[in-house]
């Protein structure tokens, strides 16, 4: 359990709360990390387009954009000593009917004084030229060379690892219950015990508001779950799409993306659905086959291969448009709500904004975590020997790969939580083959088993 | 390394394909297995009988998978584990990766035998939440009979295959108690016998029903099925998938090679040659699943064919003759490619049917009927009609004349 008074509890290990943490870590504080579930990016940040936006097309003044900026500069300054992937593929704004076409100049102008000045237009003839799969019936369209594909789970895994490497705690299963200010600090009852914190920060994402009351007894904005539907291709069709493919954005969301991931595969998705539930994100055949349809649309060639995964997103946005982000020093609270599409991109950036409302001085990080190549183009822990051999054959994961991911500063601590860490079943046979192998080696490692027990009597 | 033949699959016919050419006196035969076990699917099948077409005994699966690794390795084959096939690329060469790191492998020929697998939930297109528990009847067995795990307690199953009642047997070893068996279809595809087990262990069998939601954040709560009597909820702790099987022809499809969409394998000939020079293939890649025994004849059959090849004794693939389905209730047929000079290895086309059709199969070539068999076929059924001693020039077609 821990001990002591924390200079900040950061409530909520999703990309966002990960990225608070390490800031916070780095520049001296003393951190705990507090997460609900049985592992970490279980809410939000399990599942969104792993794209990491210039913010070309952000809201003009904007925090949001300010924090994209600052967390697309910080990623790009760090990543390689993290061993994080990028792959800078840039993204192309794709205008398929008059009216969006009408839009394009307008996001060009957005996008300069965004200071994502190098855009440039294309007509159908260029745009084809850059992406021969596309539609020909394409109008016009920009490119935005500066946005990229990372991996959104080693990068928050690797916020949260270099934040404990500086001394942070990570408390699981820890949900807060209530909360009372005592003169200049935070006693904070959780379902994992009692800490104290002189400074809280709600990073609590898709449980923001229902912190926020249980903090202050209410709560200024309201978060609307809107879930987002994806589908996700084998890994022969990633050879259809050089660029990340954005329709023209509307009010509500950034539309219907069609882009390769990082592990080599490439994306359908997503939808925009607002729901009550915070915790529900199913998928609707019907959507997914719609999803099929638009991308066949984008790229005909998508006819005929294969889709191998689907998985829903829940995003954190609230009842307005702008990140809901706030700090009463007086009352020891900074709240980090509705973060409601960008927070991937804007996780750092995000991160330093906080720690100046809370008025830390920027440190300097005296370690970085190595973190492991997962990346399709990378050099894979199943070229080097030693490996111990491939578990997941889908998507190549060693059992030295599992093995580190079972130890570490953060355990796995379930099924979802190896896979992110590893990508085990996250291929196109969804753990035919190494369901039996994995539910061998990570028997008594979880807190959350991928068994209901042990056989009484094998025949 | 090199090799005179390299066998990707250490399963049933990729084991008899191995021992059969030993005994012909091929000499570098290496079989790459990616599992740490040769024996594949049939290791951690608790069912029996296997063995009795290639022992001449009734053997558990395990048993069965030892014997076909011993005699394959008696005949002088080496079997490779642990050892994975990254990528084909024409030669035939091979990047491998295994204990020591990455190799490149070539070889005169190489036989792909990589099997079959279940189609997953997203294949199946499954609605619902993500929650563990959700598992094909591969990933049960291999965790109750290698591993001695329990991954639920009461799931419901989906289908009615074979290998559907082979699950529900794993299911009763293991002391696990299916709430229900599920089936889209109208009957319960696998034959007869299969369809009293249900019945005598108490599982009731929902025809006509779909699973159209999984339920549960964690771990599976519950399904949403939709039948006859409209949708509802079943309570349940897993979601057993099983059959559907699809062909483990990922290898292929990234190296861009051919595959047939109706049995999601190769396209062969009747040698069991692909297109690429030097590649050939056997037992359950070529389509949705056989028994072991079809698999180990399968592979037998294109070890002879791959011991003319050796000698330069088979006909130019130039001179193939492509088959042709013309009837819609065809699901698959194949060797998808004849020779005008005979039948050579693969004596029979082999088909099935998408649903029960009484009438006449008839090949013709060229408008000219050339074979001809009745047939009263199920879908569940293999349907063979050997192929004439000798075909003429021109395009094959094979059909279905339908009883009215």
């Amino acid at each position: 359990m821990a001990q002591g008074v924390f200079d900040v509890a950061v409530v909520g290990a999703g990309v966002v709360g990960c990225a608070i943490a390490r800031r916070f870590a780095i520049d001296g504080a003393r951190v705990l990390i507090l997460e609900r579930a049985h592992d970490v990016l279980d809410g939000a940040s399990k599942g969104n387009s792993a794209i990491l936006h210039t913010g070309f097309d952000a809201p003009e003044g904007s925090l949001e954009l300010d924090c994209i900026r600052a967390g697309y500069a910080e990623y790009r300054e760090i990543h390689a000593r993290m061993n994080l992937p990028l792959d800078p593929c840039g993204a192309l704004v794709l205008a398929w009917a008059e009216e969006q076409q009408a839009a394009l100049p307008g996001l060009m102008v957005q996008a300069a004084a965004n200071g994502v000045g190098d855009v440039e237009m294309l007509d159908r003839a260029a745009l084809l030229a850059l992406e021969p799969q596309l539609a020909p019936d394409v109008r016009a369209g920009f490119r935005v060379p500066g946005e990229a594909l990372i991996d959104p789970w080693s990068a928050a895994h690797a916020y949260l690892y270099q934040a404990i490497q500086h001394g942070a705690e990570l408390l699981l299963r820890a949900e807060l219950l209530t909360a009372e200010r005592q003169a200049d600090r935070w006693r904070l009852h959780t379902s994992a015990g009692s800490i104290e914190a002189g400074l809280v920060v709600n990073a609590a994402g898709l449980w923001g508001d229902h912190v926020e009351r249980i903090l202050t007894g209410e709560s200024w904005f309201q978060i609307r779950p809107r879930k987002g539907q994806f589908i996700l291709y084998d890994k022969p069709a990633a050879a259809l799409a050089g660029h990340i493919l954005l329709p023209v954005p509307t009010k509500l969301t950034k539309g219907v993306v069609v882009c390769r991931t990082i592990f080599g595969n490439l994306l359908v998705g997503p939808t925009a659905e607002e729901q009550e539930d915070r915790e529900d994100a199913s998928v609707v055949p019907a959507t997914l086959e719609a999803l099929r349809q638009t991308g066949e649309t984008i790229l005909p060639a998508l006819a005929g291969q294969e889709v191998t995964a689907f998985y829903a997103g829940l995003r954190p946005a609230s009842e307005e448009k702008a990140y809901r982000i706030r700090a009463d020093l007086e009352r020891g609270l900074v709240t980090v709500g509705g973060i409601r599409s960008t927070g991937l991109s804007a996780a750092l950036g995000i991160a330093q904004h906080v720690a100046r409302l809370a008025g830390r001085a920027p440190g300097v990080a005296r370690d970085w975590p190595e973190m492991p190549v997962l990346a399709q183009d990378g050099a894979r822990d199943w070229q080097a020997p030693g490996n111990g051999g491939i578990v997941c054959h889908c998507e190549l994961v060693t059992r030295r790969e599992i093995a580190a991911a079972l130890e570490g500063p953060a355990p796995a601590q379930s099924l979802a939580g190896l896979k992110r860490r590893t990508r085990v079943t996250m291929g196109r046979c969804q753990g035919f083959y190494c369901s039996a192998e994995l539910a061998r080696l990570t028997e008594g490692r979880f807190t959350q088993p991928i068994l209901a027990g042990a056989v009484d009597h094998a025949g | 390394m090199q090799a005179d033949v390299a066998i990707i699959g250490a399963g049933p016919a990729g084991l008899a394909a191995a021992a059969h050419l030993g005994l012909m006196g091929v000499k570098n035969i290496v079989v790459l297995e990616r599992e740490p076990e040769p024996g594949g699917i049939p290791r951690h099948c608790g069912h029996s009988p296997f063995g009795m077409r290639e022992f001449r005994r009734v053997l558990g699966g395990a048993a069965y998978a030892r014997r076909l690794a011993t005699r394959a390795e008696a005949a002088g084959a080496r079997i490779h584990c642990n050892t994975t096939v990254i990528a084909l690329h024409p030669g035939p060469e091979l990047d491998l990766t295994g204990p020591g790191g990455a190799e490149r492998l070539s070889a005169r020929v190489v036989l792909l035998a990589t099997g079959t697998r279940e189609s997953s939930r997203v294949q199946r297109m499954i609605g619902g939440q993500k929650p563990g528990g959700i598992l094909t009847t591969g990933a049960l067995q291999g965790m109750v009979h290698l591993n001695h795990q329990r991954p639920f307690r009461r799931p419901v199953i989906l289908g009615t295959e074979l290998v559907s009642f082979s699950a529900l047997l794993t299911c009763r070893q293991a002391g696990i108690r299916p709430v229900a068996m599920i089936e889209p279809g109208a009957r319960v595809v696998a034959r007869a016998g299969a369809a009293v087990l249900p019945l005598l262990l108490g599982v009731p069998v929902m025809r006509e029903t779909r699973i159209t939601e999984i339920l549960g954040r964690d771990r599976v709560e519950g399904v949403v099925i939709d039948g006859p009597g409209g949708p509802r909820e079943i309570a349940a702790d897993g979601v057993l998938l099983t059959g559907a099987f699809r062909s483990e022809a990922t290898l292929m499809a990234a190296a861009g090679m051919t595959l047939d969409p109706r049995t999601t394998g190769p396209e062969i000939d009747v040698f069991g040659r692909l297109a690429e020079p030097g590649y050939f293939a056997a037992g359950n890649l070529l389509r949705p699943v056989e028994t072991a025994g079809m698999c180990w004849a399968s592979g037998r059959r294109v070890a002879d064919a791959i011991a003319v090849h050796l000698t330069g004794g088979l006909p130019c693939p130039a001179q193939g003759l492509s088959l042709r389905i013309d009837a819609p209730a065809i699901r698959y047929a194949l060797p998808q490619i004849l020779f005008p000079a005979g039948p050579g290895f693969h004596k029979s086309i082999q088909l099935r049917v998408s649903r029960p059709v009484s009438g006449e199969l008839r090949l013709s070539q060229g408008g000219g009927l050339i074979a001809r068999q009745p047939i009263r076929a199920l879908p569940e059924r293999r349907i063979t009609l050997p192929i004439p001693r000798k075909l003429g020039e021109g395009p094959l077609s094979l059909d279905i004349e339908e009883d009215a």
